[in-house]
């Protein structure tokens, strides 16, 4: 029972790390531009396939994983130059539209460039399972786990103690208030699709080990990632990583206790209910509008 | 409003005559058939987004419960094709209603994402639902059958389609010129604005959903009679997305358009039906190009060109 | 009994007191203006009574029925009209046809007997036509009859929507700021307008900055300041109000 109980959780968990990454990919981005950047889904593709081509390349494990996520945030920045400054302002149904449009030229290019297949990664330190309490955990998942912590706190620390991060959060309350005080708003664009391009492409990396990689992966990790972001509170970080590591635990025992084939609608019934009951997310304050 | 706009529709009456005597082969007449029908299922999304300025995500989710209500309950249950039809537009109708009302509520990312979510969900289950709808590998479907009369060949479907093509089209026209068209143009222009002159919003916000979604059924159980077979990949998120595509290309807010963008966006997959990745691409290119050089779509940005009156 | 009620009406957005118990009523034909400095909740108070924010306490009623909390379009349903601060018109649409959208509820909506082109409905439609032109030449937009919307002035497009207003045939319109932005020339026009309307029998409440027109205009005048009832009513006896003229020009005035 416990034993059960616990698998899920590990399995839910680890998931869940990449879903906070991409949350908080998702999330850097809306503040800084109040997009929904639907091609966050194939930066974390990118990131995988990626470092399956570099490693096999024979590249060392560390400038795998360095390029791996510094390709797809030169992407992220080109999606952001070519996507999204062009129709700056434009109506939310374009700026959908057109993110997606990204999303598809991505994935399309990398199923002509890499082919359909499957593939994997060596787990980065070895695959003997770990027995916890009767359940296994991977000792990749504790690699996911780790890193992600070690990320969430670094970017907690750029926001909030130093000038560059402070002014990227002066620029996702009020725009035109921090280009006044001399805050190049550019640049903080630019870095938060830089940011959050790495972001998802190191959760990419990462789960790839476990659960394999391919040039289709980006769609179902993105929108769950946006779902976790939207239960979080969307343009909440904590909510992010929060809102992520729900939707992976919510889903790993949906699929352990209720049922596997439906596993990956769990997150969108959960985005359902949110979105009805609680569109503001969990961390999501209230907003009025003025007419 | 202008008797004008209702030339376009005697053009199309005429173009629809004409062709299948001018088509060189079947192939073609097939492909005219696939475009008809593209065109029904989007004008019909067009009203939703482009009129009213809402926007939906997983209308391919409408198709597919039409379409296998009409390859299921023939197939299984021995219903007659037109009433398992009828039966899969109310069940799109039914669904439509229900969470239009906290749907609506929402605007723009969100509504997209719940548009979305309602789509993938439908999605999972035909998939999943194997014993009933085949599973991933789809299901075989029974012909129609109209007053006791079996539609077989192409050309009975192009006629078939042709008329109901031009039925809508005109029923199309109709709306938008009347004062239920005035309000849901008018909920997109200014919610507020229409609020204060007695439109109620969420009214005509589900009235508009329950419309494309209902439509949208319908000409799923058409396409899947008309092929033949159906297969999930039907109602998943990338047909949605060619959709959405097709009215935004042809023209968001205008019948003509599209009819343009699914004509023009039906013939697309055939030209690269040999380079899939570069489909995936070439969809991706035509939505950003468009979005940030005609923004409104192919059809009002030319007809704004040669005009400078009022557009549709 | 006056035709709109106000009693200790509230408002607040988390800290902020916007409106702060403030009553007053209203009666039957007259000119009723709202003025006070800015941020002094008008627009705030046009809101809670036009049904675009539901108060935190108080009462509004109108013909003795409460109307607080109601829906804007419910409101209109009761005859309540109103223009906006900062414009809002349907851009997508023609210049006419936004005036035809204020005709909204006295027209037959159905969608199938529109989708069907039913000839009464074309009849009424056209008939419609026919008085948002009639309208638009009232209010001085003769010209643009055949225009889009997005075609017009800020100017033009102020007038416009109090044609659209008018075509809802109110007994009530609230306009809030109709002169704003506009030079001296659109102002006196906008001020005889106002007084057209006024004279066909329509209660006008108006909000304005614009103290020659308000005087010229009003038969009460109500003024707020942060959110309270400072002063009410004839221009006469606002004009000379202590309170008022330290609101707007300073203690030491």
């Amino acid at each position: 029972m416990l034993a059960e109980f616990l698998q899920f959780l590990f399995s839910g968990i680890t998931v869940g790390a990449t879903y906070a990454l991409a949350a908080l990919g998702f999330t850097l981005i809306y503040n800084a531009s109040h997009v929904i950047n639907f091609a966050q889904g194939e930066f974390i593709m990118l990131g995988g396939m990626l470092a399956v081509l570099f490693a096999q390349m024979g590249l060392p494990l560390p400038a795998v994983l360095l390029l791996a996520v510094l390709v797809p945030a030169v992407v992220g920045v080109l999606v952001e130059k070519l996507a999204i400054e062009p129709v700056k302002g434009a109506e939310t149904v374009t700026l959908i539209i057109i993110t997606i449009g990204a999303s598809l030229v991505i994935r399309g290019l990398v199923q002509v460039w890499l082919g359909k297949n499957t593939f994997s990664l060596p787990a980065f330190s070895g695959d003997e399972p770990i027995h916890v309490l009767g359940a296994t955990l991977l000792p990749q998942s504790l690699w996911v786990l780790g890193i992600t912590a070690l990320v969430v706190v670094a970017l907690w620390y750029f926001f909030n103690r130093t000038l560059q991060g402070k002014a990227m959060l002066a620029t996702s309350v009020n725009r035109l208030a921090a280009e006044l005080v001399g805050i190049n708003t550019s640049w903080v664009l630019f870095m938060s699709f830089a940011m959050s391009a790495a972001l998802g492409a190191l959760g990419g990396i990462l789960i790839t080990p476990i659960t394999m990689t391919s040039y289709d992966v980006g769609i179902m990790l993105g929108l769950k990632g946006f779902v976790a972001a939207v239960v979080g509170g969307l343009g909440n970080g904590l909510g992010a990583v929060v809102g992520g590591l729900l939707v992976g635990i919510l889903e790993a025992m949906g699929a352990g206790y209720i049922s596997s084939a439906y596993k990956d609608a769990i997150p969108f019934v959960l985005i359902l209910l949110i979105l009805f009951f609680m569109p503001r997310g969990l961390f999501g304050g209230k907003s009025t509008d003025r007419v | 409003m202008n008797k004008r706009i209702y030339y376009g529709l005697y053009g199309l009456i005429v173009i629809l005559l004409v062709l299948p005597f001018v088509v060189p082969n079947n192939f073609y007449l097939d492909l005219a058939v696939r475009m008809a029908i593209n065109a029904i299922i989007v004008i019909g999304l067009n009203l939703l987004i482009g009129f009213a300025g809402q926007i939906s995500l997983g209308h391919a989710g409408f198709l597919g419960i039409g379409a296998y209500a009409s390859a299921v309950l023939p197939m299984h249950f021995g219903w007659h094709p037109v009433t398992a039809m009828l039966t899969g537009a109310l069940a799109s109708a039914l669904l439509a209603a229900l969470v239009a009302k906290p749907i609506f509520k929402l605007k723009g990312h969100y509504l997209a994402m719940a548009t979305l979510g309602l789509g993938i969900i439908i999605n999972i289950a035909l998939r999943n639902e194997a014993q009933w709808t085949g599973g991933p590998d789809g299901m075989p479907v029974l012909p129609m059958a109209l007053f006791g009369f079996e539609i077989g060949s192409d050309r009975q479907w192009y006629w078939v389609v042709a008329a109901l093509l031009v039925l809508t089209v005109w029923g199309s026209l109709n709306l938008i010129d009347s004062p239920f068209g005035r309000a849901l143009r008018a909920l997109h222009g200014s919610e507020v604005a229409s609020q204060v002159v007695g439109v109620n919003v969420a009214r005509y916000k589900v009235s508009i959903f329950v419309l494309s979604a209902f439509s949208a059924s319908i000409m799923g159980s058409i396409s899947a009679h008309y092929i033949g077979f159906i297969s999930p990949n039907f109602a998943d998120f990338f047909h949605s997305i060619e959709l959405v595509t097709m009215v935004v290309i042809g023209g968001m807010a205008s019948v003509y358009g599209s009819i343009v963008g699914a004509v023009l966006l039906t013939a697309l997959p055939q030209a690269l039906a040999t380079f899939e990745g570069w489909e995936t691409v070439a969809f991706g290119a035509i939505l950003m190009l468009c979005m940030i050089f005609m923004p409104r779509g192919l059809v009002p940005t030319l007809a704004a060109r040669f005009s400078k009156g009022d557009d549709k | 009994m006056s035709l709109l009620e106000v009693k200790d009406l509230s408002i607040h957005f988390g800290g902020v007191k916007a409106v702060q118990n403030v009553s007053f009523s209203i009666d039957s034909g007259i000119v009723y203006s709202v003025i006070g400095p800015n941020g002094a909740g008008k627009t705030t108070l046009f809101n809670l009574i036009t049904g675009v924010y539901t108060p935190t306490s108080g009462e509004i009623r109108l013909d003795g029925e409460i109307i607080q909390g109601k829906s804007p379009d419910e409101l209109a349903r009761r005859g309540m009209a109103r223009t906006f601060q900062n414009l809002q018109i349907c851009m997508n649409m023609s210049a006419i046809e936004n005036v035809m959208v204020g005709a909204h509820l006295r027209l037959d909506r159905n969608l199938f007997k529109a989708m069907l082109r039913l000839p009464a409905l074309k009849r009424r439609d056209e008939a419609l036509r026919e008085e948002a032109a009639g309208l638009m030449e009232f209010v001085g937009l003769g010209e643009y009859v055949g225009a889009r919307a997005d075609a017009m002035s800020y100017g033009a497009l102020k007038r416009l929507e109090i044609a659209r207003a008018l075509a809802m045939k109110p007994r009530l319109i609230f306009l809030d700021e109709p002169a704003a932005g506009l030079n001296p020339k659109e102002t006196q026009e906008v001020d005889h307008l106002v007084r057209k309307v006024a004279d066909s029998g329509i209660t006008v409440v108006l909000v304005e900055h614009d103290m020659k027109m308000v005087m010229n205009l009003s038969d009460r005048i109500l003024v707020l300041d942060y959110g309270r009832k400072l002063a009410e009513g004839t221009g006469q006896e606002v004009r000379g109000n202590p309170d008022v003229i330290a609101a707007y020009l300073g203690t030491h005035a």
